[in-house]
């Protein structure tokens, strides 16, 4: 097994007992990077230099007996968050080699715990998508048939992580962009609890709805992230003073006494059936671990999609209102007047996708359809939230499909924007709720493509929600394998 | 016809806070461009706002102070256009649900006093500033300005007259500088003021067709640009011409008002909460924590010097129009106790010699004033010299004594000195003598000139009179 190969427990062990290096662990996942990149297409930005670099002074703190929680384990973060190492571009043709004068907290905060970033990852571009197609360098490919989406937006985080080019990833979740990504290639992502995970530096789609959470190999890896990113930040009001629990040793419990809800409208007639038969094999799992299975209704999700690609353009038509081309980011020289310099550097410096939903944005915000829209939107928002509480008085956890379906082919919806809205069905119902999610892996589809199982629960309710994705995760046994299979 | 005009000012007041309402940057203005800012004020990819609360505690002084309510939850929102000024393509503002509502303040123009309503006061952040050169066409960003604290002061259109309005803007100024949180400077833009005016038939309930004035950067400007546009509305009506809603700008060079833009560009600036900031919640504490830091109002103090010291209302108005000018006035009378003469000299002579400018600037204390005050009253000066002693102390800040002896000011009291002078010009004017004991008694005065300007002035004027009329006599 290559060191590349391990997950961050397994890594953070060998590199304790001075078997392995950060130097050697790191050179592993450059290799790998090396060879599975130019098919996978996971990065739009590494750097073996600044990887290396990290890794020793990893490995020299190691030395000196000061070890952070990540000391000397390779991680990628989506291309979103703000590094002053490397440029954050959002995926865009407007923020094309943009360099931030500083670090996200969450950058903050996996450096201090002596993570080593290797690099930033493909994303839908101002991750507005859910295939990290519309990304304006290079689209991600799904490690498990190279035809297929990775899922996105987080879609390079979710592949850096499934092909084995770094042990973990940092993305971000406003409808699912962890949680479908990580589904569709194999792995583990997480959406903490709005407000649980600091979002300054996290650059901003819909700020009421983002989220900063890991993609992993595996739940207990994913403890050891949240643990590393969780807790209040001064940054960001938005942010929650309360104390963060330990994550890890959540997951060693068992299952006696946890009731897991079914909400009937999260399985619909026309749910793809090895869709179906996975989560219910996850529901088995879970029942044989102890868990109190229970019934339960949700009466007004299927109204989320609505409420979502309203608020989600509104909320984004005013914070990509900045990008206009005087101070950074794209701009077109040959402007004559100010109106020119906005209108063609926005023009120019947007994609198809992020235009339509600024257009949708501002129409839902515009005088005289502001109630109608926005204010709506708000009221539905606020009935969700009110189903999911319902839901706690008779469960703790709530168990689903991500997605109504596996990973589709490349490019098959990408001309059809509602059919790809549809596609979030299931995780969007988390963040307008506010609540965390997780998503784990449950099983293949007869064509061999993963098919993850969402957990949800209350508001930071992460505790629970890990011990019962490891629970699901050792019940289930599956083989974890790092694809496309190393060839050697 | 008889037109009624009817005014609604906004008023807009930086804050004066050390630093910015939304990040740690210094709010100190005059500073090359650019050098208070950072990634939060600059509107960069991924920051966040953090709300200062000192902000919070000057808008519940405002509000306690102007009589309003002030909410237990307020809410920040989004103002959306762009303008290279504004980085982030949108203003932090207050809309819906303002921090403070309904209140209102008293005003008084010719002696009759109004009550004038305050529609909402809100907490918003200021823009930048753009830098054009007419040589060169390129513009120039400067957002040190940038997330400057500002406070919106939006009245009820109470306001009937150019003269009311000056005295509401003069009133809100002197609350704000009474209590503070703002320092009052109308020149470098910290003080601003828009205005709506339009003119309806008396009697009639429907409001005219308004327009909005804008750079108005004095009080004088501001009465003056509403004076014009009263007339000029008012002229349109009476031809049966339609007044055009637009927005004008003031040119204080001609005296009129310049159209700046049609209505067809109006703005729709899609307001909505803003999700970065969560609702600004108050409990009562908090607002009593700030109650007992009030001072003492400009009402309240006005009354006060009324009864206290016996004022006249107009000079205990005038007195109390600054909060320094009245500290001012206060800090003399606790040395020289006689408070109408001090109201006097403060309101005659010093206002006038200071030109407008600041009180609390000026080189004479009011310890020095009240030394002034002690040489007159003593009959050791004339009032006369003490006002030109005042304007040599207010160019070079020495105090009364030192320039009455080295300039040898003292009055003449001595009354044989005075006699020998007296006898000496009734022996050269026998003419004028003549005519004065003929009965021409106006020419006493002709004597007392000639008096002081034998004595340069310095002679005791109660004395001259008493010898002058004696000699005369015969």
């Amino acid at each position: 097994m290559e060191p590349y190969e391990l997950t961050i427990t397994q890594a953070l062990s060998r590199l304790a007992s001075r078997d392995l290096s950060s130097r050697e662990l790191t050179q592993s996942c450059l290799e790998r990077i090396n060879a599975v990149e130019p098919t996978v297409s996971a990065f739009i930005t590494h750097d073996a230099d600044i990887a290396l670099s990290q890794a020793d002074e990893a490995d020299r703190q190691r030395a000196a007996g000061s070890v952070g929680p990540l000391c000397g384990i390779p991680l990628s973060v989506k291309d979103l968050l703000c590094t002053k190492t490397f440029p954050t571009t959002c995926g865009s043709k407007m923020l094309a080699g943009f360099v931030p004068p500083y670090d996200a907290t969450v950058v903050e905060m996996i450096l201090r715990a002596g993570g080593v970033i290797v690099g930033k990852t493909t994303m839908d571009e101002f991750a507005m998508g859910s295939t990290s197609e519309t990304c304006y360098y290079k689209v991600p490919a799904n490690p498990w048939n190279l035809e297929y989406v990775a899922g996105g937006s987080s879609g390079g985080s979710a592949v850096s992580v499934a092909a084995g080019e770094v042990l973990a990833s940092l993305g971000s979740d406003t409808g699912g962009s962890i949680r479908q990504p990580a589904s569709l290639c194999g792995i583990v992502g997480m959406k903490p609890t709005y407000g649980r995970v600091s979002r300054y530096g996290l650059v901003a789609y819909a700020s009421s709805l983002d989220q900063v959470g890991p993609l992993t190999r595996d739940v207990q890896d994913c403890a050891v992230m949240m643990q590393a990113i969780s807790g209040h930040d001064r940054r960001d009001s938005t942010s929650v003073d309360r104390p963060v629990e330990d994550y890890s040793a959540a997951c060693a419990a068992g299952m006696r006494g946890v009731r897991i809800g079914l909400p009937q409208e999260f399985f619909p007639e026309e749910l793809d059936p090895e869709v179906r038969q996975v989560v219910m094999n996850g529901v088995a799992a879970l029942r044989s671990a102890g868990a109190e299975i229970v019934d339960v209704s949700l009466p007004h999700i299927d109204y989320g999609v609505a409420a979502y690609y309203i608020i989600a353009p509104a909320e984004a038509s005013s914070n990509l209102a900045r990008y206009d081309g005087v101070a950074y980011g794209y701009r077109d020289e040959q402007a004559n007047s100010l109106i020119e310099l906005y209108k063609n550097s926005r023009s120019a410096g947007f994609g198809a996708e992020v235009k339509r939903r600024i257009l949708i944005g501002t129409y839902a915000l515009s005088s005289g359809y502001y109630d109608a829209y926005y204010k709506k939107a708000s009221q539905v928002r606020t009935l969700i939230l009110d189903d999911f509480k319902n839901a706690w008085q008779s469960c703790d956890l709530l168990i689903s499909p991500v997605t109504p379906t596996p990973a589709w082919r490349r490019g098959s919806k990408l001309d059809d924007p509602l059919a790809m809205y549809l596609s979030d069905i299931f995780t969007l119902s988390t963040n307008l709720a506010g609540l965390p999610g997780i998503s784990v892996p449950g099983g293949l589809s007869e064509e061999g493509l993963p098919i993850g199982i969402q957990l949800q629960g209350p508001h930071f309710g992460e505790s629970l929600l890990l011990r019962a994705a490891y629970n699901l995760e050792e019940n289930l046994a599956l083989d974890r394998a790092i694809m496309p299979r190393p060839t050697t | 016809m008889d037109f009624e005009t009817v005014i609604g000012l906004e008023i807009h007041a930086q804050v004066k806070t050390e630093s910015k309402i939304f990040c740690g940057c210094s709010t100190a203005f005059g500073s090359p461009p650019n050098t208070h800012t950072c990634p939060v004020c600059l509107g960069l990819p991924g920051v966040l706002p953090v709300l200062n609360k000192k902000v919070v505690d000057c808008a519940i002084k405002v509000g306690l102070a102007t009589n309003a309510q002030i909410r237990a939850t307020s809410q920040f929102a989004r103002k959306n256009y762009f303008y290279p000024d504004l980085p982030k393509g949108y203003q932090t503002s207050q809309f819906d649900k303002p921090i403070i509502e309904h209140g209102f303040i008293d005003i008084e123009t010719q002696g009759i006093s109004r009550r004038i309503g305050i529609t909402r006061i809100h907490m918003e952040e200021d823009a930048g500033k753009l830098i054009h050169d007419e040589r060169d066409p390129h513009s120039f960003v400067d957002l040190n300005r940038t997330g400057t604290p500002l406070l919106e002061i939006v009245s009820e259109p109470d306001i009937r007259s150019p003269q009311e309005a000056a005295a509401y803007l003069k009133k809100i100024h002197a609350i704000l500088r009474y209590l503070d949180v703002c320092d009052g400077n109308m020149q470098e833009g910290s003080f601003r003021c828009d205005a709506n005016i339009s003119l309806r038939p008396v009697g009639q309930q429907e409001l005219g067709t308004r327009t909005e004035l804008k750079n108005m950067n004095s009080f004088r400007n501001v009465q003056a640009a509403l004076e014009y546009e009263q007339r000029r509305q008012r002229d349109l009506l009476l031809e049966s011409e339609p007044v055009v809603q637009q927005t004008l700008l003031w040119n204080p060079d001609t005296g009129k008002t310049e159209s700046m833009r049609g209505k067809e560009d109006a703005h729709d600036y899609r307001y909505f909460p803003c999700p970065d900031l969560v609702p600004v919640t108050l409990t009562e504490q908090w607002i009593e924590q700030i109650r007992v830091t009030l001072p003492e109002l400009p009402d309240d103090r006005r009354r006060r010097f009324i009864e206290v010291y016996g004022l006249s209302d107009y000079d205990a108005l005038l007195l109390t129009e600054s909060r320094e000018r009245a500290d001012y006035f206060e800090a003399v009378v606790q040395r020289f106790r006689d408070a109408k003469k001090v109201a006097n000299w403060v309101l005659t002579e010093l206002l006038k010699e200071v030109k407008g400018g600041d009180i609390a600037d000026c080189q004479v204390t009011p310890e020095m004033l009240a030394e002034l005050l002690d040489l007159i009253e003593s009959g050791a000066i004339s009032g006369k010299i003490a006002k030109t002693i005042l304007s040599e102390m207010l160019v070079n800040g020495t105090d009364a004594a030192t320039i009455v002896k080295e300039k040898n000011l003292l009055q003449v009291s001595d009354e044989d000195e005075l006699r020998l002078v007296i006898r000496s010009i009734i022996q050269d004017n026998p003419q004028q003598v003549a005519e004065f004991r003929g009965g021409k008694q106006k020419l006493l005065g002709y004597f007392v000139g000639q008096v002081m300007q034998q004595t340069k002035g310095k002679a005791n004027p109660k004395l001259v009179n008493d010898l002058l009329t004696k000699e005369l006599a015969g």
